[in-house]
């Protein structure tokens, strides 16, 4: 029963990893699926991160600090827009200069307003997300193998956690059923079909952009607010690229990236809980390997050894209109 | 022309679509110069002319790609504006493009709908447009699995979809831009088929393309353009495919060249069976056979995309090939494996390529550095092993600047900043001395102004004469009649037949280039 | 006709992106309530108000004259290398593994090896994206932003197993011999009778990455091999036709991007640090971009620019002593505007610029 238990625990802490970066993964999603790359969700998380923290200490709500992580996500989102779609410039080199703009921002701002290093006051009570138990949770938890999947797997986590897990079928839904999504889904393709069709490629990917800022803004905003009490400088952790690395693995599907995300998730519970894996005695895996794993499956799907990641046709080029 | 109905009502009698006076330029170039058409509901109309005489222009003009400088647009008698794509699909305006617009990971129906959904929904958007397509599909011959992925579908297919397009979106005039160029001869029977039913339902169609026979074959009323003028318009039934050739290529002044007879010696270049399949899976050339010899010009004509360009692909090297080809009796490698421009080089095949600013110059290089683009081996630029010999380049681009008079003829200045004709100077100047054995050469005076025109000529002539083979591309008839010694004409990627210049006249290449062979000669 | 005279590529558009992004830097001073002007007075008096300010501005500058060379390498040839962090890590492993491995007698014997080490691990950390891309067609991005984090990971997974020193809790190998002492600027100096800071970082291999910035400069517009990166990165259907291998250039610019990247652990490893550590790039690689970017990837233009980041990282740095309201990653954010504003905003100055050209000539 104890191995039982240890497994619920670990699973348990892949999905509170692995929530992160599903909401980053779906913000990429929308993005790169309209034909804008993206490797600023880093810094979008993490400019994010630090604002809903800000908001939330200030206001004693943890939900204000989700807004403000929004609109700080959603600003700098519009910047990537403005270089990317108005001014088509190379998306890469603006989502760099979003990162590095995160990463000073942050501590600037952060040492400038509370002196504690870049961080931001530790939050408390309602400025933070709770568990939330689901209905006949304790009563359940008594009960075999069941009781501890759902009391402690499936219940007690926060809001923004099975937010995040409805917002994979939310996304599937508004990309392949709605007229929004097959839109966004032929401008990151072919961006002259669109046009030709009398739609606005600028409009759709600026709308596409706003998805991306809000859905980081969340990414961000579950980091500080309910994965830890407040902000730390650099706390996104390269996060944002292992959801961009996600994505990719993902197909730039959102049931896959489910998938993708409880993987890495995984992984990452797995170098926290046990860093080194001892193989029946022969070797070690060292936990550094468990921490690079996603990044390495990442280049062999690239490589398309493994089933070949297409990216959308579009991506990285900015649409200018031919004859 | 047609000047009914100036207070713009709707009439049964106006013409389905009008354009008067329709003017466009960029820059200093026309491309479109005072243009009127009208064309009548339920006729096919049309438009004929040789690349660059401004059709796509025009297309893009009542598509609402760009705005004109002048000119007026009636549709139904009723003066219309199209500043964009939505303007013109709202006037009924459908165009299926020469590269079509299609989502390639979509299907058939997600294509269809796009733009026109009913609702944020897409079910009832899929569901409607299945039923229609379904009707459409029987009246018209436009079977198309409607699940399908686009990705997954002939190009002839691909071509329906735009076709369904159009109609799902209600079009009643439907342009239709080089539709054939990608299609089979059955393909485009099908098609034709089509274009007629469409007609008969009352749709007006706009044909363009540069191909005589389908014009002859489908249009009622055909317009002919040439440098960015709409210089006649007939009824098909009164004209005739050598009346069309000619209005099509103008009576032009001849620039004549001073030539000798060819004194031609052995073979320099020959070419057996030559096969080329592109990425796509088309296959551009079908088995070609020929040969060039030395101090002869052989010259290509045909209408461009006829697998020219994919011919002088695989001698410069760049493109694989099936077949054989041998350069003064030894064989060349086409399997790219061991060939490439710079063994094409070292075996003395020289290229002046058919696109310079594509391929032949690097428009942000210096005049210099171009010099030696393709040769940047060469010992003689080579101040040691580790460094080129810059100076030295410089000292031979002045020489070769002022024997191809140049002008400027500045050394440093970046290729962008020459003119169309001097650009071509300097790719010829770099080709040509290095004394190949053969020489390739596609479209030498494009975009070339009169004066350069006669000193190329005379330069390609100049090496013939020293005794090279020169092998000549170009769609301008007059260019190949008055260089050429032997001439072969292209279509679809095989060889139409040989002729002589001396013994034929552009209404008979006219023809072959339309792919309507002569006595049975066709390859 | 081009649309401006080269002046103004070359100088007026970076000054003026330089500019827009000094004063978005200002204004983030000020809504902190601090005095920009002040701000940029103690930077500039910090980076070179000292020998020891003038030694630290340098010392960063170096290790950003080598990233910038490595990013300005693969621009060349249209490849955008954002893997300069994982390939300068790597290089480091080299470098370490090179001078651990004997006893070395001098340092004008060990720098040879130990360079030849940094340039080889960095390359061969470059190789496999370039790989993975030409043949492939792997997206070189993606690919080297992977590869950063993997050699994060390896970095970290030496450092605490086989190099590891294991007189020490900390993740580190253990010092170099001496004989490998790289001679810093104040012993470099003395001898001439100049007082340079005993303190600052600065050492030879400042000087041995101006020779690589030459070096860079004769590659790219004096070697055969150069003129073929520059004109597959201007026109790859017109390199094609040349017979110029698309997968060769790839390959070999990246090989050489990444030796240039693996070149910063001589300056930080082997000059400043003696000993291999875990975390020694810092962000380099990335400036690295920037610099490139500021310096239109020549390398007279990514000296000048190394030379402002590095008095930008060492001002930041005294700033925080100055005015402690303002941390030392102001840095960050003014390097953050200067890559945005001349990397991805680059047409909001240069269409309207051009406009202002163009009109002055027909006025004229």
């Amino acid at each position: 029963m104890d191995g039982f238990l240890q497994l619920i625990f670990t699973f348990d802490s892949s999905i509170r990893l692995s929530v992160v970066l599903l909401l980053a993964c779906l913000a990429g999603l929308f993005s790169e699926r309209s034909g804008i790359v993206d490797i600023g969700l880093e810094g979008k998380m993490l400019i994010a991160a630090f604002f809903a923290a800000v908001a939330a200490y200030h206001s004693g709500s943890a939900w204000v600090g989700v807004l403000a992580g929004c609109a700080a996500s959603l600003s700098f989102s519009m910047i990537h827009g403005l270089a990317s779609i108005t001014y088509r410039g190379n998306q890469l080199i603006s989502g760099v200069a979003i990162n590095f703009l995160a990463s000073g921002l942050t501590v600037v701002i952060g040492n400038a307003w509370y002196q504690k290093g870049g961080q931001t006051p530790t939050l408390a009570g309602n400025a933070r997300f709770t568990g939330i138990d689901l209905p006949f949770a304790r009563a359940l938890s008594d009960v075999p193998v069941v009781g501890p999947i759902y009391s402690d797997l499936i219940s007690g986590h926060n809001a923004l956690v099975y937010l995040a897990f409805a917002l994979v079928p939310l996304s599937w839904w508004v990309l392949y059923r709605t007229r929004f999504g097959l839109r966004l889904r032929a401008v990151g393709e072919n961006p002259a079909s669109v046009d030709t069709a009398g739609i606005s490629v600028v409009r759709l990917r600026f709308q596409a952009l706003i998805i991306t800022g809000i859905l980081c803004g969340l990414a961000g905003a579950y980091l500080s607010t309910a994965q830890a009490a407040g902000f730390g400088r650099e706390m996104t952790a390269g996060r944002g690229y292992i959801a961009l690395a996600a994505l990719i693995f993902a197909k730039w599907r959102p049931w896959y990236a489910l998938g993708a995300c409880l993987l890495f998730g995984l992984l990452e519970a797995i170098s926290n809980l046990f860093p080194n894996i001892n193989v029946f005695g022969l070797f070690t895996i060292p936990v550094q390997f468990t921490q690079a794993l996603p990044y390495i499956l990442t280049v062999v799907i690239l490589a398309g050894f493994v089933g070949k990641a297409i990216p959308p046709r579009a991506g990285g080029e900015p649409y200018v209109k031919e004859r | 022309m047609n000047t009914q109905n100036p207070k713009g009502r709707q009439d049964a009698a106006a013409p389905a679509i009008e354009l008067r006076g329709i003017s466009k330029a960029f820059g200093p170039v026309q491309a479109n110069k005072d243009i009127s058409i009208s064309v009548q509901k339920g006729t096919i109309h049309g438009i004929i002319g040789e690349n660059g005489a401004g059709k796509s222009t025009l297309m893009s003009i009542l598509y609402g790609f760009y705005k004109a400088d002048a000119g007026e647009i009636f549709i139904k008698g009723q003066k219309t504006e199209i500043p964009d794509s939505q303007a013109a699909i709202a006037a009924g305006i459908g165009m299926v493009f020469q590269h079509f617009k299609l989502v390639e990971n979509f299907t058939v129906l997600e294509n269809v709908i796009l733009g026109v959904e009913d609702g944020p929904m897409l079910k009832t958007s899929l569901d409607k447009a299945r039923r229609t397509l379904t009707t459409l599909a029987k009246e018209y011959e436009l079977n198309v699995d409607p699940d399908a992925l686009i990705e997954d579908l002939s190009v002839g297919h691909q071509q329906r979809v735009e076709i369904l397009k159009a109609l799902y979106r209600q079009a009643e005039i439907l342009i239709l831009d080089e539709p054939t160029g990608v299609l089979t001869p059955a393909e485009a029977d099908h098609l034709f088929r089509i274009l007629d039913g469409l007609k008969n339902e009352g749709k007006t169609i706009i044909l363009i393309t540069h191909k005589l026979r389908e014009i002859m074959e489908i249009t009622d009323t055909v317009s002919v353009m040439r440098r960015g003028e709409m210089t006649s318009t007939v009824k098909t039934s009164d004209t005739s495919p050598e009346d069309l050739a000619e209005r099509m290529v103008g009576r032009k002044v001849l620039l004549r060249v001073d030539k000798k007879p060819a004194t031609p010696g052995q073979i320099v270049l020959q070419v057996k069976n030559l096969r080329v399949v592109d990425e796509d899976k088309v296959e551009r050339l079908r088995g070609i056979s020929f040969d060039v010899k030395a101090g002869e010009i052989l010259g290509i004509a045909g209408v461009s995309g006829n697998g020219q360009s994919e011919l002088l692909e695989v001698l410069g090297g760049y493109q694989t090939a099936a077949g054989n080809i041998a350069v003064n009796g030894q064989d060349i490698d086409l399997t790219g494996h061991h060939s490439d421009g710079q063994s094409r080089r070292a075996r003395g095949i020289a290229h002046v390529p058919e696109d310079r600013q594509a391929e032949g110059l690097i428009m942000d290089f210096m005049a210099w550095e171009n010099v030696v683009f393709g040769y940047h081996h060469a010992p003689e630029y080579q101040k040691n092993r580790w460094l080129m010999d810059n100076s030295a380049v410089r000292t031979d681009t002045e020489a070769k600047m002022e024997r191809f008079d140049v002008r400027p003829p500045n050394p440093r200045l970046q290729a962008k900043n020459f003119s169309g004709g001097n650009q071509q100077k300097i790719v010829l100047a770099r080709e040509i001395e290095r004394d190949p054995d053969l020489l390739l050469v596609g479209q030498p005076t494009r975009g070339v102004d009169i004066g350069a025109i006669e000193f190329i000529h005379q330069r390609i002539i100049e090496l013939r004469d020293s005794g090279k083979a020169v092998l000549l591309v170009s769609v301008e008839l007059e260019e190949i009649l008055s260089l050429s010694d032997r001439i072969i004409v292209m279509f679809d990627g095989r060889i139409m037949g040989e002729r002589d210049p001396a013994k034929t006249n552009e209404r008979e290449l006219g023809l072959l280039m339309a792919g309507v062979s002569g006595e049975g000669e066709a390859a | 006709m081009s649309k401006m005279p080269k002046w103004a590529d070359l100088f007026l558009i970076p000054a003026i992106n330089l500019v827009l992004a000094f004063l978005a830097a200002g204004l983030v001073v000020l809504a902190i309530g601090q005095n920009p002007i002040d701000a940029i007075y103690f930077m500039i008096k910090g980076s070179l108000g000292s020998t020891s300010g003038i030694g630290y501005t340098l010392y960063y500058a170096t290790n950003y004259i080598f990233t910038g060379l490595a990013v300005a390498v693969a621009f060349h040839a249209r490849l955008f290398n954002i893997g300069g962090e994982g390939q300068a890590a790597v290089g480091g492993i080299g470098a370490a593994v090179v001078l651990l491995a004997v006893d070395w007698p001098h340092w004008t014997v060990a720098l040879p090896f130990a360079v030849l080490g940094a340039a080889a691990f960095g390359a061969a950390w470059a190789f496999i994206p370039a790989y993975l891309q030409a043949k492939r067609g792997s997206h070189i991005v993606i690919t080297t932003i992977m590869f950063n984090f993997i050699a994060a990971a390896l970095l970290g997974f030496l450092l605490n197993g086989i190099l590891k020193n294991p007189a020490t809790q900390n993740a580190e190998t253990r010092n170099f011999s001496p004989g490998s002492h790289l001679p810093t600027a104040h012993e470099m100096l003395a001898p001439f009778g100049i007082e340079f800071s005993r303190s600052a970082p600065l050492n030879f291999s400042f000087l041995l990455a101006l020779a690589c910035a030459v070096l860079v400069w004769l590659l790219i517009w004096r070697t055969r091999l150069g003129y073929q990166i520059r004109a597959y990165g201007h026109n790859e259907g017109a390199a094609r036709y040349a017979g110029i291998s698309a997968v060769k250039i790839t390959i070999l610019a990246m090989l050489i991007s990444g030796g240039l990247a693996g070149m910063l652990s001589i300056n930080v490893v082997m000059g400043e640090q003696e000993r291999l550590i875990k975390e020694f790039v810092e962000g380099a690689g990335f400036v690295g971009i920037a610099v490139a970017l500021m310096g239109r990837s020549h390398p007279f233009g990514i000296v000048l620019a190394a030379l402002l980041f590095g008095m930008l990282t060492q001002g930041g740095f005294e700033l925080l002593f100055e005015m402690p309201a303002i941390s030392r990653e102001m840095v960050l954010v003014i390097q953050a505007l200067i890559i945005l504003f001349t990397g991805a905003l680059d047409h909001m100055v240069r269409d309207p610029v051009e406009r202002i050209f163009i009109r002055m000539r027909k006025a004229a």
